[in-house]
């Protein structure tokens, strides 16, 4: 983990109600596609946790959703402004497993980690295709950067207004080696009945400080107690416990 | 002794500078980040009889300059923590530790007293009183004046080392809490707890706490923290400790020239993790512009 101060270098919408923010700064402590960083807001007490969309040296990209005041106000952040953020938080994704033809499986702004994931797993040589889900066409956001990787993406939304009608569940193909997914935690759980391989999924928790200190994002799995921010927010299927 | 140093029941700090329970984990996520050395001393999380997750999630909430936790005393329980946190904190943390135990019954309390009491590392036990007596009424033992005496009584014939009590701010008088405590035998008191507190989503219409409720900290809690500490030093005549909403070394000031001896720092830690550090090297240069000379100066010892 390392706190430190990033420009922010561009703040634009993708979609509706949904902007990225490219920052520049120290990168070194992202290791994995999948980790996420902690954003202080001025005036707000707790930091907003958000994934990383994709990094390389010097620069990072997030891509958020505006729910609440605090990303609404990050709306307006203009370009040169500082933002205090943690980085290198979280396991993140292991690319390394689950042979060479993975599902990454996305709904909403659980997409933007599986994005440096597919990235990362062709680097490797595998050949990831990606579904992601979105409620309705205004939604949608970076099926084009998929395949512009050249990751095949296939489309559904909710009211059917693009892409397949329906849940990213209706759209999966029946053959994949492994999946990787983020999302809500709904889908997370379709997601975990509907597929037939092992699997990565990716987790949300509020959370007190995002690096493991207060437990405050616990769950529990099949090996122990975990904390989402620390020894997560990526779970492996097998170990998972529903709460209910 | 240094400008910084102060005594807290007889066991020396090098600054009264001491990282709050549940804030700081058993050390080692910070030890990563500095070295914590630099510390007073830290107090751990609430360690209690046997092993617990605690409440469901969400457990964390946001307030207006603070933060709401029902964390419910997650822990792996005091046989593990003795077995494998504090042989990984021995080999970061050098100075005695405070050990910070909760109970649901006074049994419970003077067993991991007792067991804690037994290691080399652990300079004070800091008894958590905002636990709910399951045995009894199933109110927290710290609301009332009886039980927490209680409590003390039982902590104190099972341990050796000096013995803090801390004290829930959600009573309507603290003063008589602690004189019951002092009158009882502790060593010490450390004050405040989380204030008892609410939230609702308006988007869902229910709380944001799976719990409902749970307890407020963070600066939003300063001023009653305040008050509470220098309510309580002006009545009883063993150390208090100060906490509740510290997050800068001129609220540190504040908190001493309130009465307390020491000072712990909570939430602050999860937001900046580098608070704690951050403050104890402001301390000197606050001084200065104040014209204090030394803590003890403030504390008188
Ligand atoms: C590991 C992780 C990765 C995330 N990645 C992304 C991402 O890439 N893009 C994105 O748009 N969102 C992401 N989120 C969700 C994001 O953190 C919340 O949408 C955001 O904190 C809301 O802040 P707010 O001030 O707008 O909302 P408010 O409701 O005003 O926030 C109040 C408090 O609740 C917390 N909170 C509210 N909703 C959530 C939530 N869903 N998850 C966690 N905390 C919440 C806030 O952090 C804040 O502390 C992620 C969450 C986690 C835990
Ligand atoms: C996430 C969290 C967990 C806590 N866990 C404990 C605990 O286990 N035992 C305890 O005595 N106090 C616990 N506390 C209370 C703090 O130690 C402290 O008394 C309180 O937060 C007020 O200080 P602050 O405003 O600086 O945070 C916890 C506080 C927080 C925020
Ligand atoms: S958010 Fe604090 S431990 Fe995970």
């Amino acid at each position: 983990m390392l706190q430190s101060l990033f420009e922010i270098r561009e703040n634009e919408p993708v979609a509706r109600d949904v902007w990225r923010m490219t920052l520049a700064g120290d990168t070194a402590a992202i290791t994995a596609p999948g980790q996420f960083v902690n954003v202080r807001l001025e005036g707000r007490f707790l930091r907003r946790p958000i994934s990383v969309c994709d990094w390389r040296e010097g620069e990072l990209t997030i891509i958020y959703k505006v729910l609440g005041a605090g990303t609404a106000e990050m709306t307006g952040f203009p370009a040169g402004k500082t933002l205090d953020l943690l980085t290198g938080l979280g396991n993140g994704f292991d690319p390394s497993e689950g042979g060479d033809a993975p599902i990454l499986i996305g709904g909403g702004v659980g997409v933007p980690p599986l994005y440096g994931l597919a990235k990362r797993l062709l680097a490797l040589g595998k050949k990831p295709r990606a579904v992601l889900g979105f409620n309705t066409a205004a939604e949608v956001f970076y099926a084009g950067e998929f395949r512009a990787l050249g990751c095949p993406a296939v489309l559904a939304t909710a009211d059917g207004s693009l892409g397949v009608r329906g849940f990213v569940t209706d759209a999966l193909p029946e053959d994949y080696s492994y999946f990787f997914t983020c999302g809500p935690e709904a889908m997370l759980k379709a997601v975990y009945r509907k597929t037939k391989t092992s699997g990565q999924l990716s987790f949300e928790r509020r959370m007190g400080c995002g690096f493991g200190a207060c437990m405050g994002c616990s769950c529990k799995t099949v090996t122990g107690f975990k904390r989402i921010c620390r020894e997560g927010p990526v779970l492996r299927k097998e170990e998972i416990v529903w709460d209910d | 002794m240094g400008r910084l140093s102060v005594t807290l029941c007889g066991v020396g700090l090098d600054n009264p500078v001491i990282p709050a329970s549940g804030t700081f984990g058993y050390g080692y996520e910070f030890a990563e980040l500095y070295d914590i050395n630099v510390l007073g001393t830290f107090s751990f999380k609430g360690t209690t009889l046997e092993e617990r997750f605690g409440n469901p999630t969400p457990r964390i909430a946001e307030a207006p300059a603070g933060m709401l936790n029902s964390v419910g005393l997650q822990n792996p329980g005091v046989e593990k923590v003795i077995s494998e946190e504090l042989p990984k904190l021995r080999k970061c943390f050098h100075k005695p530790v405070m050990a910070n135990v909760s109970g649901f019954s006074l049994e419970d309390y003077a067993r991991t007293c007792a067991l804690l009491d037994r290691e080399e590392q652990v300079g004070w036990l800091e008894v958590n009183v905002s636990c709910p007596n399951v045995h009894g009424s199933g109110m927290s033992f710290g609301t009332d004046p009886a039980a927490a005496a209680s409590v003390v009584r039982a902590v104190k014939a099972a341990a050796k080392k000096p013995v803090i009590v801390k004290l829930t701010p959600n009573v309507t008088d603290i003063v008589s809490v602690a004189k019951a405590c002092e009158d009882a035998g502790a060593d010490g008191l450390s004050l405040i707890n989380t204030i008892l507190a609410m939230r609702i989503d308006l988007r869902t219409r229910k709380p944001v706490l799976a719990n409902t409720m749970g307890g407020l900290s963070g600066p939003a809690v300063f001023p009653v923290a305040l008050r509470m500490v220098y309510q309580t030093a002006r009545a009883v005549k063993i150390p208090v400790v100060g906490m509740g909403g510290v997050s800068s070394a001129a609220d540190v000031l504040e908190m001493l020239m309130a009465g307390a001896r020491a000072v712990e720092i909570g939430a602050a830690n999860l937001t900046d993790p580098y608070a704690c550090k951050r403050i104890i090297e402001a301390l000197p240069g606050e001084m200065d512009k104040y014209g204090i000379g030394t803590l003890a100066e403030l504390t008188g010892g």
